[in-house]
């Protein structure tokens, strides 16, 4: 049966002596009834997709409502010029994250991570990690099993969909099993992933989802860029030894809290929030047949 | 949840709900009938009418329809298929009444005139459920095999059906019957374990007192 809490994977590594991915590897096995192996080679599927949908970006694609398209290419072309204010390796993960979004927006194929509307946490983090030779696919797999065991345990005592608690469902959710994926690649213990994870959450507590005309274009193709950048800066909290306060699960706790209390028009159904300014109210009305 | 509930599925974007869940609602809806459709009459409601063409759910559920799964790159051209495919659609925006936000209502018609009308809503991250089919609730969410046959409200159907099972082996899931009165129109809706055969299913389509057969099986799409 699947975690139900960060405690309860860190235990079973601890009894174990095992590893993170391990525990959530395991615990997939027992609950589909796989091998390792076949198990293992469905994770790499979801990884090859990940590359995939970067490597057929196009910048030149437009959403339906024409709001959404190349800003990756833009933000691309800013990073190779070479005089950036976050460096060269950050402003990857930033164009990822904003291709890949860009990508979802325009009908092309991701992979949904939770969600398809924070599609691009994930890989922007992995990508340049995997593109900069840091770590091999094996690697890269093995964290995608952190990430997901994360996400797991998010599912279960919160929730992972914007209409139920808002962002922080969602960009919330992977930044959170993004951050804790980069840490384990790092070498991080498993305590540490933990208080990764914790951490990343943690910042985006409260986040709302109000999406311009309901569509998973304004403000969610930008918010997976600080998503991604929120797992990176958490990743390296923890591995530097810095722990976050409250435990993980009691974040993951908080955070359905904060989603329960958040009010109707907050939470995906393009009432409140940016789609109720005066120009989210024009851009919504623009689009009306 | 298992994980590739978490990481996954492999989609065309932008929405597990309104895109992702609506070629679910498609392609359940082409097995119902058995083939692609002839002709088509897509009603939408609630979100999927008011922000169904800027997800994209209108293309959606034309690929649904056409066999497509919710990972194939030319959902945003479903049209074009549809028209080499020679099938007709059409859609219409009405509120269903009662129905989740997320719901829409395909009447669909094979080439020999076959019929079936399949209600049905996206719950999000692309998982769905079957409220209605020809008209009477079955709440089936297509992740099990299922069997909804309508048959004369006259004793012994169930037990031809179950032994028909039995006989192939065939676990029972669930197991929901309906009526509109007494010796009248009847509805079973068994959810199983395994496929079922399609040689059980002309034999019970030959029974006595059985109306309609429809079927779905798991892992048959395309």
């Amino acid at each position: 049966m699947a975690f139900h809490s960060m405690e309860e994977i860190l235990d079973y590594c601890r009894i174990g002596n095992k590893k993170f991915y391990e525990a959530v590897l395991e615990d997939d096995m027992e609950e589909r009834k796989v091998s390792r192996e076949e198990s293992m080679k469905e994770m790499y599927v979801m990884w090859d997709a990940m590359l995939l949908a970067s490597t057929s970006y196009d910048g030149s694609a437009r959403s339906a409502s024409h709001l959404v398209g190349g800003q990756g290419l833009a933000m691309e072309e800013y990073r190779r010029g070479g005089n950036t204010l976050c460096g060269d390796y950050l402003n990857q993960v930033i164009s990822q994250a904003l291709e890949m979004g860009e990508s979802n927006a325009c009908m092309r194929r991701i992979v949904a991570a939770p969600t398809a509307g924070a599609c691009g946490v994930l890989p922007a983090v992995l990508i340049p990690f995997f593109r900069s030779g840091q770590a091999g696919h094996r690697q890269i797999v093995k964290s995608l099993y952190v990430a997901a065991g994360i996400g797991q345990v998010i599912a279960s005592r919160a929730f992972i969909a914007g209409a139920a608690g808002g962002c922080q469902a969602e960009i919330g959710a992977a930044s959170s099993m993004a951050a804790g994926a980069l840490t384990a690649l790092k070498g991080g213990a498993n305590e540490q992933i933990g208080h990764a994870a914790a951490m990343a959450m943690k910042a985006l507590l409260g986040l709302v989802c109000d999406p311009v005309a309901g569509l998973v274009e304004v403000p969610c193709v930008k918010r997976n860029v600080i998503g991604a950048v929120n797992a990176m800066t958490s990743a390296d909290m923890a591995l530097a030894g810095i722990g976050s306060a409250i435990p993980a699960d009691q974040v993951f706790d908080a955070m359905r809290e904060v989603g329960e209390k958040m009010h109707p028009s907050l939470r995906e159904t393009g009432e409140g929030g940016l789609a109720a300014t005066k120009e989210g109210i024009r851009i919504t009305r623009s689009l009306v047949r | 949840m298992n994980i590739f509930d978490i990481l996954g599925p492999v989609m065309v974007g932008p929405s597990s709900s309104h895109t992702a869940g609506a070629v679910r609602i498609g392609l359940v809806t082409k097995k119902l009938l058995g083939s692609v459709p002839a002709r088509a009459m897509i009603t939408l409601s609630g979100s999927f009418s008011a922000t169904g063409a800027g997800h994209g759910t209108d293309r959606a559920l034309v690929a649904g329809l056409l066999g497509m799964r919710p990972d194939n790159i030319c959902i945003p051209e479903s049209f074009d298929h549809a028209a080499k495919a020679g099938m007709e659609f059409s859609f219409a925006h009405e509120a269903i009444r009662g129905a989740h936000p997320n719901t829409a209502l395909l009447e669909v018609w094979d080439k020999n005139g076959r019929t079936v009308a399949v209600q049905a809503s996206s719950l999000g991250g692309g998982r769905i459920m079957v409220n209605k089919l020809d008209g009477v609730e079955i709440n089936v969410t297509a992740e099990r095999p299922a069997l909804i046959v309508h048959n004369v409200d006259q004793p012994g159907h169930v037990a031809e059906v179950t032994s028909m099972l039995a006989h192939k082996s065939i676990n029972i899931a669930t197991l929901n019957l309906y009526r509109d009165k007494r010796g009248g129109y009847a509805v079973m809706v068994i959810e199983t374990d395994q496929n079922i055969p399609a040689s059980s299913l002309d034999w019970l389509k030959r029974v006595e007192g059985i109306i309609k057969v429809t079927c779905l099986n798991l892992g048959e799409e395309g």
